[in-house]
């Protein structure tokens, strides 16, 4: 069942491109990923022989485009082991779909004096929505501390999971240490106090098995664009009864069922969340980039990326990198934060750039994580599933070169 | 060709200023001091006035971030150490325009600070390269100094 790299790499064009005349090695999908032929081709066969709008039209064509985005939304819930469709709904990605929680299941349940509590590893689009939540509310802000090997401190659920706790609000795979967080122990402690939980899955969707069910998650949001898929689509899952009894989010065309001068009714869930004319396109190329993944299946892309990591982690702290987050790879993913020594990480991405190689320097949307680590910025490499032990080499070798500027 | 270019950005100048920062610490007693940063990649920029007049008599900077935005500042410092507020205002602006591709930049009046150049060839790194000069030129207007 293990992944073949090499052969995977082909169904991506990308790398038939060079860089600054080398061959690409792209080490940032944890920022977004390549996109394999198939998705692309499902797109231009959407848009030569689908197109139309959806949900309202009632011609052929638009059945045909109503076939496509519906099959995506099934494809997704299928995804993640959603028991129906109608938990799935489309959004622009992770950040929109925790928004949506925010302003439709936060304003409408949370008040003054309760407590929203996130983690000190929390990616800025699973943290100021939610601070933002607080100052609309009067809700207080709280974060579960991290260790110092990036792990979060479950012995300390106690003190932070209060009668007050509305909502606990945490990654399942941080984007700077890779730490994959015991999501389903804050969910029952959440639950046992009356609060919800929602998971940030936009970094463990693309890259290892994800069950709602088993995480018992009240709310889950991922990204297409990290997972194989295009820009501007993503899923926000809900369980079907708080989705029922939420007010709308955004107000238009297709979330309403009956609107009268003065009042509406509202569509059934999910289309009470999906206003306007969603992005029917990338949606639809959402869905192959699932059904690509699993043809592959998520386990054999998660042995393949702890085999990666594991090799990119030891060859890094042999060249002397300071590595972040958990030294052990069953309890991480393949985003891999490291700093190494007298080379700045922006200094490093710039050198290593003309040698073919892209990662990502800087606070990776996660301040508050930086200031909790002590560091101004970390390089980071992330690993995907047509990543190969050449890559990290030619990680490697780069470094060299950039550590020879500074020597 | 590539490696030229990259020894450009790294001249020499660059990575000496970012070994051995001139005029790094604090400056007391100072007539303004300025803390700033570039939020999208956490280089941090402290800069301390002192003025005598209308000159700027002292002038020290704290920070920590890439070669580019430290180095920058240090050789700035030396710059401007003893050149009038106004010329100092007027400085600044036409090394952002020279990042900004908008001027050519006189290699004589410039001196080390040429090497900056460099930098306008990799357009993510120049608000590196000038987090220190706004950081000058708000220090500026903040001592009440009038800008050129
Ligand atoms: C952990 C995490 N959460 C949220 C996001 C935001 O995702 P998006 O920009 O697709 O909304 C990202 C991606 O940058 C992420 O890594």
């Amino acid at each position: 069942m293990s992944l073949n790299a090499d052969v995977i790499r082909k169904d991506f064009p990308i790398f038939e491109t060079l860089a600054h005349g080398k061959r690409l090695v792209y080490l940032d999908s944890a920022s977004t990923s390549q996109k394999p032929q198939q998705v692309i081709n499902r797109m231009v066969r959407f848009y030569e022989t689908e197109n139309a709008n959806v949900h309202r039209s009632l011609y052929e064509l638009a059945e045909k485009a109503e076939a496509a985005y519906e099959g995506a939304r099934s494809a997704c819930a299928g995804f993640i082991r959603a028991r129906s469709d109608r938990s799935i709904v489309f959004t622009r990605g992770t950040t929109e779909s925790v928004n949506l929680v925010r302003f439709s299941w936060g304003r409408s349940h949370v008040n003054a004096g309760d407590e929203i509590l996130i983690t000190e590893m929390e990616h800025h689009s699973n943290l100021v929505p939610w601070q933002l939540l607080a100052q609309e509310t009067g809700a207080t802000l709280r974060y579960l501390p991290i260790t110092d090997d990036g792990e979060l401190r479950m012995d300390l659920l106690g003190d932070y999971v209060t009668d007050k706790t509305k909502i606990v609000a945490v990654t399942l795979m941080s984007n700077v240490l890779g730490t994959i967080n015991p999501v389903r122990d804050l969910a029952d402690a959440v639950h046992a106090v009356g609060g919800r939980i929602v998971v940030d899955a936009a970094q463990a969707a693309p890259h290892m098995p994800v069950d709602v069910g088993e995480l018992d998650t009240d709310f889950l949001a991922f990204s297409s664009h990290k997972m194989c898929g295009p820009t501007g689509a993503g899923v926000l899952y809900g369980r079907e009864d708080l989705l029922e009894e939420m007010p709308p989010f955004h107000g238009g065309g297709e979330m309403i069922r009956e609107v009268y001068d003065d009042y509406s009714t509202w569509n059934e869930i999910p289309h009470k969340f999906e206003a306007g004319t969603p992005n029917i396109a990338q949606a639809v190329g959402m869905g192959a980039a699932v059904e690509y993944l699993t043809d592959l299946t998520m386990e054999a892309v998660r042995e393949h990326e702890k085999d990666i990591a594991a090799y990119a982690i030891d060859r890094l702290q042999a060249a002397g990198a300071t590595v972040y987050g958990p030294a052990d790879i069953q309890g991480r993913g393949a985003a891999v934060s490291f700093n190494l020594g007298a080379v700045h990480p922006h200094d490093m991405a710039t050198i290593i750039d003309q040698e073919g190689v892209c990662i990502r320097a800087g606070h990776h949307c996660a301040q508050p994580l930086m200031r909790r680590l002590g560091v101004p910025a970390t390089a980071r490499a992330s690993f995907y599933l047509y990543n190969t032990p050449e890559d990290v080499d030619a990680l490697i070798d780069s470094l060299e070169v950039a550590k020879g500027w500074f020597a | 060709m590539v490696r030229m270019s990259l020894e450009d950005l790294y001249k020499e100048v660059i990575l000496d200023h970012y070994r051995a920062p001139r005029n790094k610490g604090r400056l007391d007693p100072h007539d303004v001091v300025l803390e700033r940063n570039n939020p999208l990649c956490g280089d941090e920029i402290e800069l301390f006035l002192r003025f005598d007049g209308d000159t700027v008599e002292g002038i020290a900077f704290e920070g920590k971030g890439c070669s580019i935005s430290q180095a920058s500042a240090s050789m700035m410092t030396e710059k401007i150490q003893g050149l009038s507020a106004k010329e100092s205002g007027a400085l600044a602006e036409s090394i952002k325009a020279m990042m900004a591709g908008e001027e050519e930049g006189d290699p004589d009046a410039l001196g080390d600070l040429v090497a900056l150049k460099g930098v306008v060839k990799y357009p993510v790194r120049i608000k590196c390269a000038l987090l220190g000069w706004n950081t000058l030129l708000e220090g500026l207007e903040e001592g009440g100094k009038p800008r050129g």
